[in-house]
């Protein structure tokens, strides 16, 4: 079975699309809320495939920009809810319900951070690149959950969900539009980058970082750049989940977290542009429905990744397109 | 060819591992427009030196010097950009990409155009004709859009050379491009590299001994390190140091 990966692409988008516009119609809130948290994971793991898909790092730390994008929010609408003063010592602010605005702090923060990380993390590689991202998840991990102003442990409750000009936030549909919309405009500028010349750059590192070096090029710095991009888009996803759940908690910088990231990368196929999106998809069906079946739904999810990794390393995309190298 | 200024010159370069001197003292120079070959047994330190000369390994002493700039504190990638078109021995491709996209990349490099996230490299006009003139100097046009893991060997030796040859160099360093080659592809490929040095003179690491004698202008032998003989083909041929160390006592 072999089918051109942009009718899949473009099949999986309208499908994505008009799941919650049928929901809508025959009135199943929840599962708008169910694709909206598909289309979020989603986010996340298309940050984390620029680098692990394309630039071959596996950062098993993502979590870190996911916590930080949802603190970003969390903190931000606290002080709003709260009418306090969030004092930085060189800036004060009373915290902001625009969405806007939190997107864009929890991208900087998250690309802030992604950039010291990187610049100690990048120096290494295999196993070692590995380990030193999964310490610095913890690191943030445990520092939120003795965060007591903050809520620690409890994380954070926002009660009324972040608002967005022009539109009813609250209003599931509406959120959702947000998400989807959200999610298209990165894969319009992920589909451009990965076939500019910063995209070849980054591919041809994965494969040779000497012949990338001696064409001229500064590996550190494409695979530093490349760690910020994919820092802030997963920490645009931390914002986006924390609104979801109007809820922040250190959860959601658990190792745990990072992991399930690079699962689903796996399941939907590595270095593929949509891989990521159909991993979500599937990963939040099979958490709905073989976790209403079992409380050990996680053991399938194992067979499954199992299944893949042995037969099929191109995820589903490769075993749908026949094409196993993401890049043939 | 001797009065001219050298394009690159090692001087007094050495390197040891432990109590194992790769790189003794090896002052060599590269002149315009010839084929300058370093010859030498196993674990004479060939690949230790061109390491050196590219960037990879520091020397412990020593400068390598371009155009008459200490380029000795750069890094790989600034070597490169300076004029160093390096090939290496065991060839250094992105095996998942096209002859095109691989040659695109030295493209980008040459240009440094690595900060660019809009427009395809492949349909940007000015990294196209770069990379598209490469190959066709080294007669791969016709296999632009082959998939690089699915190339012959051969094919593969034209492609590194094509990729250095985007960087416009001021100097190639070749380390054994015949390595692994058949004899026609290797009379091939010498027939190339012998029009390349008006391009840039080039320092050619070679076990093939027909190529080297039939290309290099002059010859170095190393050995343990040190360069025991530079001289024309006739010279070194003759030479009895060179003889005994390198080709073996024929008498």
């Amino acid at each position: 079975m072999r089918i051109a990966e942009h009718w899949i692409n473009g099949a999986v988008l309208i499908g994505i699309a008009a799941l919650p516009l049928w929901a809508l119609f025959i009135d199943e809130p929840f599962t708008i809320t169910l694709v909206t948290r598909a289309v979020i994971l989603a986010l996340a793991a298309v940050g984390l495939n620029i680098v692990l898909g394309f630039g071959g790092l596996v950062s098993f730390g993502h979590a870190v920009f996911f916590g930080l994008g949802g603190y970003a929010m969390g903190i931000l609408a606290y002080h709003a809810q709260t009418y306090t003063v969030l004092d930085l010592g060189f800036f004060t602010t009373e915290g902001t319900k625009s969405m806007p605005i939190i997107w864009l702090v929890a991208m900087g923060i998250s690309a802030i951070a992604a950039f010291f990380i990187g610049l100690l993390c990048l120096r290494t590689s295999g196993v070692y690149f590995i380990m030193i991202t999964l310490a610095f998840g913890q690191m943030f991990y445990y520092f939120a959950i003795s965060w007591a102003q903050y809520g620690g442990e409890d994380g954070l409750s926002i009660y009324v969900r972040n608002g967005f000009p022009g539109l009813n936030t609250l209003v599931p549909i509406q959120f959702f539009g947000i998400c989807f919309a959200l999610l298209c405009l990165v894969l319009i500028l992920k589909a451009r980058l990965q076939r500019a010349p910063f995209g070849l750059a980054l591919n041809a590192l994965r494969q040779s970082e000497a012949r990338v070096a001696t064409m001229g090029l500064n590996p550190m710095r494409i695979k530093l750049l490349a760690f910020v991009l994919s820092g802030a888009i997963t920490g645009l996803a931390g914002a986006l989940f924390a609104d979801l759940n109007r809820f922040v908690s250190p959860a959601m910088f658990s190792w745990q977290f990072s992991g399930e990231l690079i699962v689903l990368i796996i399941i939907g196929g590595v270095g593929r542009l949509m891989g990521p999106v159909i991993g979500a998809c599937v990963f939040v069906a099979l958490e709905h429905f073989l976790g209403g079946l079992t409380d050990f739904w996680h053991v399938y999810l194992g067979l499954i990744l199992l299944g893949i990794v042995l037969f099929g390393r191109g995820g589903l995309l490769g075993l749908l397109t026949g094409k196993e190298g993401a890049h043939v | 060819m001797s009065d001219a200024a050298p394009i690159l010159e090692t001087r007094h370069l050495s390197k040891s591992f432990g109590a194992l001197k790769a790189t003794d003292d090896v002052s060599i120079t590269l002149q315009p427009g010839e084929i300058h070959a370093i010859i030498g047994p196993n674990g004479a330190g060939k690949s230790t030196l061109i390491q050196q000369i590219c960037g990879a390994l520091r020397p412990d002493t020593g400068n390598v010097v371009l155009d008459g700039r200490d380029i000795s504190g750069l890094s790989t990638q600034a070597r490169a950009r300076a004029g160093l078109g390096r090939t290496f021995q065991v060839s250094q491709l992105c095996m998942e990409d096209s002859v095109l996209e691989n040659a695109l990349l030295g493209a980008v490099g040459a240009q440094g155009a690595a900060w660019r996230f809009w427009r395809r490299a492949l349909e940007t006009a000015e990294l196209r004709a770069t990379a598209e003139a490469a190959l066709a100097r080294v007669g791969l046009s016709d296999e632009a859009a082959t998939r690089c893991a699915n190339l012959s060997h051969g094919a593969r030796r034209q492609l590194e050379v094509a990729m250095a040859l985007t960087l416009r160099p001021r100097a190639f360093i070749m380390d054994e491009p015949m390595a692994g080659m058949g004899a026609a592809g290797s009379k091939r490929l010498t027939g190339l590299l012998d029009g390349l040095r008006q391009e840039a003179p080039i320092l050619l690491v070679e076990h093939d001994m027909d190529a080297v004698f039939a290309l290099a202008d002059r010859i170095s032998v190393l050995v343990y390190g040190k360069i025991i003989a530079t001289g024309s083909a006739q010279e070194i041929r003759s030479s009895r140091a060179v003889r005994e160390a390198y080709l073996g006592d024929a008498e």
